[in-house]
């Protein structure tokens, strides 16, 4: 195995790569079982007759192989906060966490909401094998009142729209964002929060807000805006997609709408599924982030719906901030947590064996992100491009924040013991494969 | 080395039933100092203690301070006005420059909640909540509970009505805190609007009604209501507040026996209490006050009262 592999800053040409032995899992083309793939110039042959004597041999026994994971909410800070992440170091955590695909929110400083800004983010991510898509600005400057150039956006690949970190608080300028997106094909992402309810509000409100003196986020700041959304695509047709979910409230308004047969879609964060608000006890600020983590019985609700497919995509929020932001006052320190690189060791040790199967998890982390955001599905079959990510399921260990490829360090989850680990990707030709 | 099973006093969340009796317990002996001819003992010689004073205070300050003196601690007082906080350093770096200058004990009161605990992890040194935000203020819950039990005797079995603003009130989340653990009843009373939703499951009664907690209680503590609530739109004007929540002697009639009254101050006079109760012949509220440098002349001894005196370092 060359070492030049491992190299995260320039991953090597997959030229001729025979990964052998592993578990193939690539539940849409009905595919489960134990068969080599050969990389060939970034082209797969699944189960290859005659082995390439001349090909880098990997030998992935007892690993798992499936398409590549994508997230569909991530912050890469770029421009603005290069201290926090970069464009580039953001993809290095996207491909340390196996994941081949992510989706960058725009509240940079300046917000991602021209075609010429999109485009720079674009052009930085060229070369990576991550591929990066970039949710662009709903509003201009994220200011919820005008429109952002759609249609100019749209044609430089833009399909999503997001104010994201804040929510369209105008219901007039959400529907018209909404109808113009759907008449691109595109739509809106919504934070939904109504920020009048949340206010000063900096954890969950409940028992422990109490217990902390801290102001609270009801729950329903968020639900009821998720209720607006999906009335609001109930009148006008317009697709819907709901950020981070994090309450029951809001699992049963989108249950409700699927019912409906509504065009909503929605995602929610590994940290939502996994901690709730009494880890905040502390005042540990890499536990605040927006929305904050809430009740168990919300915890469960959104897990719950996770596993049924009410909430079709798994995601992370990646949202980095450096050491000195969080090193605050609870109340003062920047809302987010970083999740790239621990959300799919915490995917195989606490949400598989808690009854999301692994073709359910792979449509949620694999098919759902791009359908929402209208991108073909990843294939493993023979003269398809090779987007994979290649797992070991069995190896432990420890989430040390430090060795994190991400600028940033603010992780709820260090020091939790994992059992799996991405093992490396393989996408647009290129491959990076690391040694534990 | 601390005479409790704590290093710091940065709540009342995690004192044991046991380590509240030791406090007033010192507390009723530090008292007796307060009562002889020359009120100084020097039990703290040696010791530094910075009062670490983010938000304006002035009475709880200044208690501190005498209590610092009394037992003969050097005390310095950092008040966030002219500090290095205005040119825009952490409260972190702050609390480190501080106690890079040799430091034991730092008493602080800030506007964020956990402050206090966020020192703690990082400093050496002994931290003393004097109020963060809208969390806690224990020192403010022990004086209560001293006061309460000089007159009751004793905090189990208690009934004690909160009154007010629970919302926004450190004192009243440390006396939750605090009275619970002791074994006494908390009831709230106050705007629907001013009492935390979920607060119920610290395992108070709640009420919206004065009159009827007056008629189920032994004693009220009356808290302060800020004209910036009603601002804010949590109730509708002072005059409303007063006329329904307001401690008057004629609602004060209704109770079987007399209630004893207290007031962690500054009060409204009119406002929230009257002046005919706040000085009436069951009023606590002076009694708190000199309790409250007892309280903290003992938590200060049992928290830093063993640190190592200079007669001991040379031997």
């Amino acid at each position: 195995m060359p070492r030049s592999y491992s190299d995260f800053e320039s991953p090597a040409p997959a030229r001729n790569l025979l990964l052998e032995g592993a578990r193939v899992v690539d539940p849409r083309s009905g595919l489960d079982q134990v068969v080599n793939l050969y990389v060939r110039d970034g082209v797969l042959t699944v189960d290859p007759r005659e082995m390439p004597a001349s090909a880098d041999h990997l030998d992935l026994r007892g690993h798992v192989i499936t398409p590549g994971w994508f997230d569909l909410h991530v912050h890469f800070r770029e421009p603005g906060h290069e201290v926090a992440e970069t464009v580039e170091s953001g993809c290095q955590a996207a491909m340390n966490g196996g994941f081949t695909g992510v989706a960058c929110m725009p509240n940079t400083e300046p917000p991602l909401d021209d075609a010429g800004r999109v485009q720079w983010v674009l052009d930085k991510a060229s070369a990576s094998p991550v591929e990066l898509h970039v949710i662009a600005a709903a509003t201009r400057n994220r200011a919820g009142q005008e429109l952002v150039e759609m249609s100019e956006l749209y044609d430089v690949g833009v399909r999503a729209f997001s104010d994201d970190g804040a929510p369209i608080r105008s219901t007039a300028v959400l529907r018209h964002a909404m109808e113009y997106a759907h008449m691109l094909g595109a739509r809106v992402f919504q934070h939904a929060e109504d920020t009048t309810l949340s206010a000063e509000g900096v954890m969950n409100e409940g028992e422990w807000s109490t217990r902390l003196g801290l102001p609270g986020v009801p729950s329903v700041s968020e639900s009821i805006d998720v209720m607006r959304c999906i009335l609001m695509t109930q009148y006008t047709g317009a697709a819907i997609h709901i950020c981070h979910v994090s309450t029951n409230d809001s699992v049963e308004w989108i249950r409700w709408a699927k019912q409906h047969g509504l065009p909503v879609t929605a995602e929610v964060c590994t940290h939502h599924l996994l901690l709730t608000d009494e880890a905040c006890k502390d005042f540990d600020t890499d536990f605040k982030m927006s929305p904050p983590l809430r009740s168990e019985q919300d915890r469960a609700a959104c897990a719950n719906a996770l596993i049924d497919g009410t909430i079709d995509v798994l995601c992370t929020d990646h949202a980095p901030h450096s050491w000195e932001a969080k090193m605050q006052e609870f109340d003062v320190a920047p809302f987010g947590v970083v999740g790239l690189e621990t959300a799919l060791g915490l995917a195989f040790t606490h949400l598989i064996p808690n009854g999301l199967s692994l073709p359910a998890l792979l449509e949620r982390v694999v098919y759902a992100p791009r359908r929402v955001l209208s991108q073909p599905p990843p294939r493993i079959a023979t003269g398809e491009p090779a987007n994979l990510t290649l797992i070991d399921p069995q190896t432990t260990w420890s989430v040390d924040p430090s060795k994190f490829r991400s600028r940033s360090h603010n992780s709820p989850f260090k020091g939790w013991e994992l059992r799996g680990r991405t093992r490396g990707i393989v996408n647009r030709g290129l491959a990076v494969i690391t040694d534990f | 080395m601390s005479l409790l099973p704590h290093k710091h006093l940065l709540g009342l969340a995690d004192y044991s039933v046991q380590d509240i009796t030791t406090v007033l317990d010192t507390a009723v002996r530090m008292k007796e100092i307060l009562e002889r001819p020359v009120r100084k003992v020097p039990t703290l010689r040696g010791v530094t203690v910075v009062n670490l004073f983010f938000e304006p205070s002035t009475r709880t300050r200044v208690s501190f301070e005498l209590a610092e003196k009394r037992l003969s601690a050097d005390t310095v007082n950092f008040s966030a006005s002219g500090s290095s906080l205005s040119k825009g350093e952490t409260l972190l770096d702050t609390a480190l420059n501080i106690e890079a200058m040799k430091i034991d004990v730092v008493v602080m009161r800030h506007k964020s909640p956990g402050s206090p605990h966020f020192l703690a992890r990082h400093l050496d040194s002994v931290v003393v909540n004097a109020g963060d935000g809208c969390h806690e203020h224990p020192t403010q819950a022990l004086l209560d509970m001293l006061t309460l039990r000089e007159k009751f005797g004793t905090l189990k079995g208690l009934r004690i009505c909160l009154v007010g603003d629970i919302s926004h009130s450190r004192v009243a989340l440390s006396n939750i805190f605090g009275l619970r653990t002791m074994g006494a009843q908390v009831i709230l009373c106050g705007p629907a609007t001013l009492i935390p939703r979920d607060v119920i499951r610290l395992g108070v009664e709640i009420t919206h009604n004065l009159d009827e907690a007056i008629l189920r209680c032994d004693a009220l503590n009356v808290l302060r209501i800020q004209l910036e609530r009603q601002q804010s739109g949590l109730f509708p004007s002072l005059r409303e507040y007063q006329t329904y929540f307001g401690l008057t002697r004629r609602r004060l009639e209704k109770a079987a026996a007399p209630l004893t009254i207290l007031h962690p101050g500054p009060m409204n006079r009119g406002v929230e209490i009257a002046s005919d109760v706040a000085d009436g012949e069951h009023s606590v509220i002076l009694a708190q006050v000199t309790n409250g440098v007892a309280v903290r002349m003992a938590v200060l001894y049992l928290l830093a009262g063993a640190q190592p005196q200079p007669a001991d370092v040379r031997s």
